[in-house]
C-alpha cells in the first residue's frame, strides 16, 4: 500500500472534534474527497499533506509516517515526495514559468522531471520563459500541476483545483492530474465539491464530520 | 534557482522601492567616504607638510595665519620681519637650523617661494629635470605647477606682485626655470622655489625703477651666486616673510615661543598646535555632515525594514507556497536576511563609488590650492567598515521581517485565502 490513513482526528480551537474516514491507494489510483464547504475538506488536505498535526491516527506515505516527521525534515519530506495543487495557482509573482519549476526542484533537493517536456506535456510549452502574470487561469493552473509534479512526488493532493475554471479547463485540469499522477506512479487525491469531477473519477469518499 | 537568486529576484521585482532604498543609504554612505578620504588624506599631508619645522617665526598677527601661509602656502602673510632679529634669533643656542622664506610674488595663482637649499633639503626632493637655482631670478619648480603650466628648463617668466592672482606684473626681470623637482606629494608640488636674493632684488629694482634710477648698475650682483644656506650676505636692513626653525632640544619648546612672543616685535607659533586647533575648528562641520550621514543612513534603515515588512505582508503566501515546495523554516528565514543584506550591501558599493566620484568632482574644480592636492581614487581601509557598517544596517533592518517570516504557519496561511 503507498498510501493509507487511519483513523484520523483534529479538532480546531474550541470546537468539537472532527473525525475522518480512512483512504488506502496503491501509487497510480485516484481519489475524490467530496463534501459540503466547512465539512472539514480542507483541515483533512493539510492533515494528509502534514502541514496540520493530527490529535490522533496516522498517515502513512511509503511507510513513512508523515505525521511524526519534525522540522525541516518534516519539510523536506513534503517537498520531496508530496506536491500540492492548490484552488488558485499561487505561482511566484517574481519568477516566469520555468523559474516558478525550479524552485520547486530546488528546496525538494529533487531534479524531478525535466522541465521542458512537462510543460509540452501539459500543453503550455511555448510558456516557459513568460511572466506569470501573463498566464490565464487555466494556464496558471496547469503551471500550478506541474510545479507540484515536477518531483515526482508519492502523492498528489489537490485541494479544490477546478473550482475557478470554465468546463473546458476543468476537463484538462482533471485529465492532466490523472495522467501525470499514472505516469509518475503516484497516488492521488482530490478534494473537491465540484460536480464535473465526478464524471472523471469515480473512486470518492465522502466527509461529514458535522 | 538557489536562495540568493530567489532573493534577488524578489528585491529587483520592485525595482522602485528597492532603488530608493539603495539609493538612499548610498548617499549617506558616500557623505562618510568623503569625510573619511579627506580626513585622512588633510591630516597626512597637513603632517608631512610640516615635517622637521618646529616653529614658525614671522610678523605679529594670527598664529593660525602665520601657519598657513609660512608653512601650508595657503592664507596671507602675516607681513615681514627684520632680517636682523631673525638673525638674533638663530643664533639662540636651542635653534638647530632655521631656514629665512621670502614671499610676494606669484605666477598664475602659484606662489613665488624665496628660500635656500636648505628649504628643498627638508623635504628631501629630487630633481626629475635639471638642477637646482644659482643665481638670482633662477628658479626651481614643482612638479604639479610644472605640469599644470608646461614649463620647461630654460623657459622664462613674469611674476606677479601679490600672492594671488591678477595683481600687477613684474616686467623688470624675467625668471628663467633651471630645474624641476620630482612630485613629493606635499605642498612643495604647488610652488615655485627661488633664492630670497630673487625676491629682493626684483621689488627693489623695482622700487628704484620707480625713482628713476637704472637697473643696469645693479648688473654685478645679479651675477654672483645667491646664498646656499642660512641668511644671505648681503641682507643688511632687509626684511623676511617668514622663519621655519628646528629645535635643538626638547627644551626649546618650552623656552623659545614665549622668548619670542614676549621678548621680539616677531610671533612664534607651532604648526601641530595650530593644525590641532584648526581641526577642532573644523571639527563642529565635519560632526555636522557626520550627523547628517547618519540621519540618511538611518533613514534607509527604516526605509529597508519597512519595505521588507510591507513586502512580506503581500507575500506570506508566497512563502507557505515555498513551505509546501519543502523549504524550512530557516530557509525562509535566511531568504529574507539575504534580500536585506543585498538591499545595503549594493548601498554600500553605491555609496563608495559615489564618495569616490564626489570628491574627483571637487578636486576637478579646484585647480590650485590644498584640495587639488587631494587624490579621490585611493582605497582606503576604513572603507571596509562601511561596507561592515551597511551589512549591519541590512541585519537589523531584516530581523523582525525575518522572525515573522520564520514564524509563519503555513497551514494558516494556505486556508485563509
Amino acid at each position: 500500500m503507498l498510501f493509507e490513513s487511519r483513523n484520523l482526528k483534529y479538532s480546531h480551537p474550541g470546537q468539537n472534534p472532527l473525525t475522518f474516514p480512512d483512504i488506502r491507494l496503491e501509487g497510480g489510483e485516484a481519489i475524490l474527497v467530496l463534501g459540503k464547504s466547512g465539512s472539514g475538506k480542507t483541515t483533512m488536505l493539510n492533515l494528509l499533506s502534514g502541514l496540520l498535526v493530527p490529535e490522533a491516527g496516522e498517515v502513512l506515505l511509503d511507510q513513512v509516517n508523515v505525521a511524526s516527521l519534525k522540522g525541516a525534515e518534516a519539510d523536506r519530506f513534503r517537498g520531496k515526495n508530496i506536491g500540492i495543487v492548490f484552488q488558485k495557482p499561487h505561482l511566484l509573482a517574481p519568477l516566469n514559468v520555468k523559474e516558478n519549476l525550479e524552485v520547486a526542484s530546488h528546496f525538494s533537493h529533487n531534479k524531478g522531471q525535466d522541465i521542458f517536456q512537462l510543460l509540452q506535456e501539459l500543453g503550455i510549452g511555448k510558456k516557459a520563459n513568460s511572466r506569470v502574470q501573463t498566464l490565464s487561469e487555466g494556464e496558471a493552473q496547469r503551471v500550478s500541476i506541474a510545479r507540484a509534479v515536477i518531483t515526482k512526488p508519492k502523492l498528489i493532493l489537490a485541494d479544490e483545483p477546478t473550482s475557478s475554471l470554465d468546463d473546458e479547463n476543468t476537463e484538462k485540469v482533471i485529465q492532466l492530474l490523472k495522467n501525470q499522477a499514472a505516469k509518475i506512479g503516484a497516488a492521488l487525491i482530490i478534494v473537491t465539491h465540484d460536480q464535473r469531477v465526478k464524471n472523471h473519477i469515480s473512486n470518492f469518499i465522502e466527509v461529514n464530520t458535522l | 534557482m538557489n536562495l540568493f537568486r530567489l532573493s534577488w529576484k524578489y528585491l529587483t521585482f520592485r525595482p522602485l522601492s528597492t532603488g530608493l532604498n539603495v539609493f538612499l543609504l548610498a548617499l549617506g554612505l558616500a557623505i562618510i567616504t568623503v569625510l573619511i578620504l579627506v580626513q585622512d588624506q588633510f591630516e597626512k599631508k597637513m603632517t608631512q607638510d610640516a615635517e622637521g619645522i618646529d616653529l614658525v617665526v614671522g610678523a605679529k598677527g594670527s598664529p593660525l595665519q602665520l601657519i598657513l601661509s609660512g608653512v601650508y602656502h595657503i592664507d596671507f602673510p602675516t607681513g615681514n620681519i627684520p632680517i636682523d632679529e631673525a638673525k638674533k634669533l638663530s643664533r639662540n643656542r636651542l635653534v638647530k637650523r632655521v631656514i629665512p622664506l621670502a614671499l610676494g610674488d606669484n605666477f598664475q595663482g602659484y606662489r613665488i617661494v624665496g628660500a635656500n637649499y636648505d628649504y628643498l633639503d627638508l623635504y628631501q626632493v629630487e630633481f626629475s629635470e635639471g638642477k637646482i637655482w644659482e643665481l638670482p631670478f633662477e628658479v626651481v619648480l614643482g612638479a604639479e605647477f610644472a605640469k599644470k603650466s608646461g614649463l620647461r628648463v630654460g623657459d622664462k617668466f613674469t611674476g606677479s606682485h601679490g600672492i594671488s592672482i591678477g595683481s600687477h606684473e613684474h616686467e623688470v626681470h624675467a625668471y628663467q626655470v633651471t630645474g624641476i623637482l620630482q612630485p613629493t606629494g606635499t605642498v612643495l608640488d604647488r610652488l615655485i622655489i627661488t633664492s630670497i636674493e630673487s625676491v629682493w632684488y626684483m621689488h627693489e629694482d623695482e622700487a628704484e625703477e620707480d625713482a628713476g634710477l637704472e637697473a643696469s648698475s645693479h648688473e654685478e650682483k645679479y651675477h654672483s651666486p645667491v646664498a646656499i644656506s642660512g641668511f644671505p650676505e648681503n641682507g643688511e636692513g632687509k626684511e623676511i616673510t617668514t622663519l621655519l626653525v628646528q629645535y635643538r632640544s626638547p627644551m626649546a619648546a618650552v623656552q623659545l615661543p614665549r622668548m619670542i612672543n614676549s621678548g621680539t616685535s616677531m610671533q612664534a607659533a607651532s604648526p601641530s598646535f595650530e593644525m590641532s586647533r584648526l581641526f577642532e575648528l573644523l571639527g563642529v562641520g565635519v560632526s555636522l555632515l557626520q550627523g547628517l550621514a547618519f540621519v540618511l543612513i538611518i533613514i534607509s534603515g527604516l526605509g529597508i525594514f519597512i519595505a521588507l515588512y510591507n513586502s512580506l505582508k503581500e507575500r506570506k503566501y508566497d512563502l507557505a507556497i515555498l513551505r509546501t515546495l519543502g523549504a524550512s523554516r530557516f530557509q525562509l528565514l535566511i531568504l529574507v536576511f539575504l534580500e536585506g543584506i543585498m538591499l545595503t550591501f549594493l548601498g554600500a558599493v553605491l555609496g563608495i563609488l559615489l564618495g569616490h566620484t564626489f570628491l574627483s568632482v571637487l578636486i576637478s574644480n579646484n585647480d590650485q590650492g590644498v584640495v587639488s592636492s587631494l587624490q579621490a581614487w585611493i582605497f582606503l581601509k576604513q572603507e571596509l567598515w562601511i561596507v561592515v557598517y551597511a551589512l549591519l544596517v541590512g541585519i537589523v533592518a531584516s530581523l523582525i521581517p525575518a522572525w515573522s517570516a520564520y514564524q509563519t504557519s503555513i497551514a494558516k496561511q494556505l486556508t485563509k485565502a
